[in-house]
């Protein structure tokens, strides 16, 4: 019997606790509060240690998973942290905003029979007890080359890329176009789901691998890349400016007041600290705040509003539950903070009032129809089903297009239809000599950590190419 | 870096500021901005750069104030740093060589009018220039756009100095005159803005306006400065800020500048409050 009980307790995860739903709507502190070394030591004991681990072959930037998590077994936190620090600068942020469950943990052998190891929950607990103790410490450095290269964007992609590069002996420069470092890690994801001054660790950890932050520096306006590669004397510059560029929807009353870009609504809130009582930069909090569309940041969004006060806070997307971009694990935070899904329905107009405030938004019920391009299933209007929600923040988060003023400014750099950067997938090299790319601004939108995969392949390809030079 | 050079009260409740910025100076062009904040926790300002010189490497901005952001900016003094500022944003005003331009200006709009009255004249415009204030105390660069514009000519509201009345009343009266022009911009508070334009497009001259939209970032990350011209929805800060006047939906732009009245009144009492010490 308890033989058989043993057998079973490797097919459970151990959870990690979290903030009551009906608590933590009400405050911005992060939703879980981590694991204890007790429970990390459980749940990493888990792991089968396969020969050939396919959890590895899963995660875009190679973290040695069953080493890691085979040093947090024997206790060895700070060591554990180390080893992902190998494949992976940012461990404290992927182990909280990665899907995991769609890239190394649905790899895991254990999810055939029961639940895979929780490789987030432990990479986050190894990154946490490094920071914590107080015992980063640097890596191994080569010593300089002698080689500038400057960055363009200090989100995911961009740190990645610095940190990689500084190791390999480069001098590096990050360009920051905002008055903090972190790209869509400080002005777009929320403080409940990673903390600023995670962020503003790793960044430090960067700077201390000797790499500068150079920030309100407009790559494009301050200085063009030609301008750098010129006149200012890189020897390469790595383009990882994201995809901050919000779309619309293009329907009546869009620019009411009270309606936000999901962008505008996140930066006033976290990045200017509007959700703190006695911030200088205002922001609308709504009663009744409906946030169109059903990725992350839509989520992000509605949890957001929740917590500046909103009684109600719900979320209208065109299509069923199944075809929502979020993650599941934000869709059922988001449920049990009580968020209201307003599902297969779309919106149609704003309504203000007489002084352009928004007073609802009318939308009409959608169904099903055949798989469109995307092979998911397009929905189609309902006729006659139009009806209103009574609201007075409305937040669009449908997607962002990448920002144009590198593409605008760098005459001979090939960007594709759709605005983005084109560049090689394995080597991520641009149209132009020596400009090479990564993240949203190649992808279009995407995750941290295909940007920090992509940082990853090109730091490989710009030490290939400054040893050409 | 960003050290505040020279701080001058052009009027009262006007400040400008001469700041250290040598990569901003060389690169900027009339009719952009810069986006500065005073202190660790302070809004985001954006405002057009007034004037600048590249070889001796600093700008100027000049600023009503107005609400507690700009509170807080007046109360650096010279020597000090700004906290952050980023620049030269936004497109820069497309100056060639019309013929005869007008200029004309209101308020703090005067300020960003001035860089782009020097390009114009060094373009080999011929430029007349119409600057108004609601009264003389508050008038500023008289003597700056004198030098620089073919014509000068002033209003005040109250009449206290140049025409009694409105830049648009001394706009008809040289269009009465026989006057005729090919280009004309105009900045200045919006609703000054929207009746000026009406009538410089009403007499057939291609007229832009350069937009104050509530902004954040100025990289077009946010779309807050959103403006509809010609039915399409433009961000002031990355397509803007000058826009083909014809086009400007003003009174959805008036409306917009009003989102935050009720917060910032709130703000500027409490701000100072802070400043006089109670």
């Amino acid at each position: 019997m308890e033989e058989k009980s043993k057998k079973n307790e490797r097919f459970i995860r151990i959870q990690m606790k979290e903030q009551d739903p009906q608590v933590r709507n009400a405050n911005f502190k992060e939703v879980p509060f981590g694991y204890s070394d007790e429970e990390a030591i459980i749940e990493a004991k888990r792991c089968l240690k396969c020969k050939k681990p396919l959890c590895v072959q899963g995660c875009p930037v190679e973290v040695k998973i069953p080493e890691f998590i085979g040093l947090v077994a024997e206790g060895k936190f700070v060591e554990a942290a180390r080893k992902i620090k190998e494949t992976n600068s940012l461990p404290a942020i992927c182990g909280r905003v990665c899907p995991q469950e769609e890239q190394c943990e649905i790899k895991c052998i254990l999810g055939k029979k029961g639940e895979p190891v929780a490789i987030g929950n432990l990479e986050r607990f190894a990154a946490d007890c490094e920071r914590e103790k107080g015992e980063v410490a640097l890596p191994e450095m080569k010593p300089k080359n002698g080689k500038k290269v400057g960055i363009v964007g200090s989100g995911p992609a961009g740190l990645t890329v610095a940190g990689e590069l500084a190791k390999e002996g480069c001098e590096v420069t990050i360009f920051e176009a905002l008055h903090e470092a972190g790209g869509v890690l400080v002005y777009g994801i929320p403080e409940f789901r990673l903390p600023k001054e995670i962020v503003k660790k790793e960044v430090e950890y960067l700077e201390m691998l000797g790499v500068k932050v150079v920030k309100n520096f407009v790559v494009g306006r301050t200085e063009t890349i030609d301008e750098l590669l010129n006149g200012s004397g890189y020897d390469a510059i790595f383009v990882g400016s994201g995809a901050g560029l919000p779309s619309f929807m293009r329907i009546p009353g869009e620019n009411n007041i009270g309606v936000y870009s999901a962008n505008e609504y996140l930066t006033r809130s976290n990045l200017m600290k509007a959700y703190l009582n006695d911030a200088n930069t205002p922001i609308i909090r709504g009663k009744r705040v409906v946030t169109v569309g059903g990725g992350n940041v839509a989520m992000d969004s509605a949890r957001t509003a929740l917590r500046l006060g909103a009684e109600e806070s719900v979320i209208v997307y065109r299509r069923s539950e199944a075809e929502m971009p979020a993650r599941n694990a934000e869709i059922h935070h988001a449920k049990e903070e009580g968020i209201i899904f307003n599902l297969l329905c779309n919106p149609i107009k704003i309504i203000a009032n007489e002084k352009g405030f928004v007073k609802g938004i009318q939308c009409i019920r959608m169904e099903l129809g055949q798989p469109d391009d995307s092979g998911r299933r397009r929905p189609v209007p309902v006729e006659g089903s139009e009806f209103e929600i009574e609201c007075d923040v409305v937040i669009i988060a449908i997607g962002n297009k990448p920002n144009p003023l590198i593409p605008d400014t760098t005459p001979d750099i090939e960007i594709s239809k759709w605005g983005t950067i084109v560049a090689n997938e394995e080597t991520m090299t641009t149209s132009k000599d020596g400009v090479f790319a990564g993240g949203d601004i190649v992808s279009g939108a995407a995750t941290v950590i295909l940007a920090m995969g992509q940082g990853r392949v090109a730091s490989k390809s710009v030490m290939e190419y400054l040893s050409t030079k | 870096m960003n050290t505040i050079l020279k701080k001058e009260q052009l009027a009262p409740q006007v400040v400008r500021f001469r700041i250290d910025a040598p990569k901003i100076a060389q690169k900027r062009k009339a009719g952009q901005f810069i986006i500065c904040r005073s202190s660790e926790d302070a809004e985001r300002i954006p405002l057009t750069i007034a004037n600048g010189n590249a070889s001796e490497g600093w700008i100027e901005i000049i600023f009503q104030v107005v609400g507690a952001g700009t509170m807080m900016l007046a109360e650096l003094n010279e020597g000090e740093e700004m906290f952050d500022l980023v620049g030269p944003l936004g497109k820069p005003t497309h100056i060639e060589n019309f013929g005869k331009c007008l200029c004309i200006g209101g308020g703090v709009g005067i300020a960003p009018l001035y860089p782009i009255v020097c390009a114009l004249k060094e373009a080999g415009n011929e430029v007349t220039t119409i600057i108004g204030a609601r009264s003389k105390d508050i008038l500023i660069l008289e003597e700056d756009m004198k030098a620089q514009s073919t014509q000068l000519y002033v209003a005040t509201d109250d009449g206290s100095h140049g025409h009694h009345g409105f830049v648009s009343d001394v706009f008809n009266n040289l269009i009465a005159e026989g006057n005729t022009y090919d280009f004309s911009i105009v900045i200045g508070p919006g609703i000054m803005m929207k009746v000026t334009t009406d009538l410089t497009l009403k007499a057939g001259i291609k007229t832009y306006a350069s937009l104050n939209p509530i902004m954040i970032d100025g990289t077009g990350m946010c779309g807050g400065c959103r403006v509809t011209v010609h039915g399409e929805t433009k961000f002031g800060c990355v397509d803007g800020p000058e826009f083909d006047a014809s086009g400007i939906d003003w009174d959805l732009l008036l409306q917009r500048l009003n989102s935050y009245t009720e917060f910032e009144q709130q703000a500027r009492e409490k701000e100072t409050c802070k400043l006089e010490g109670v």
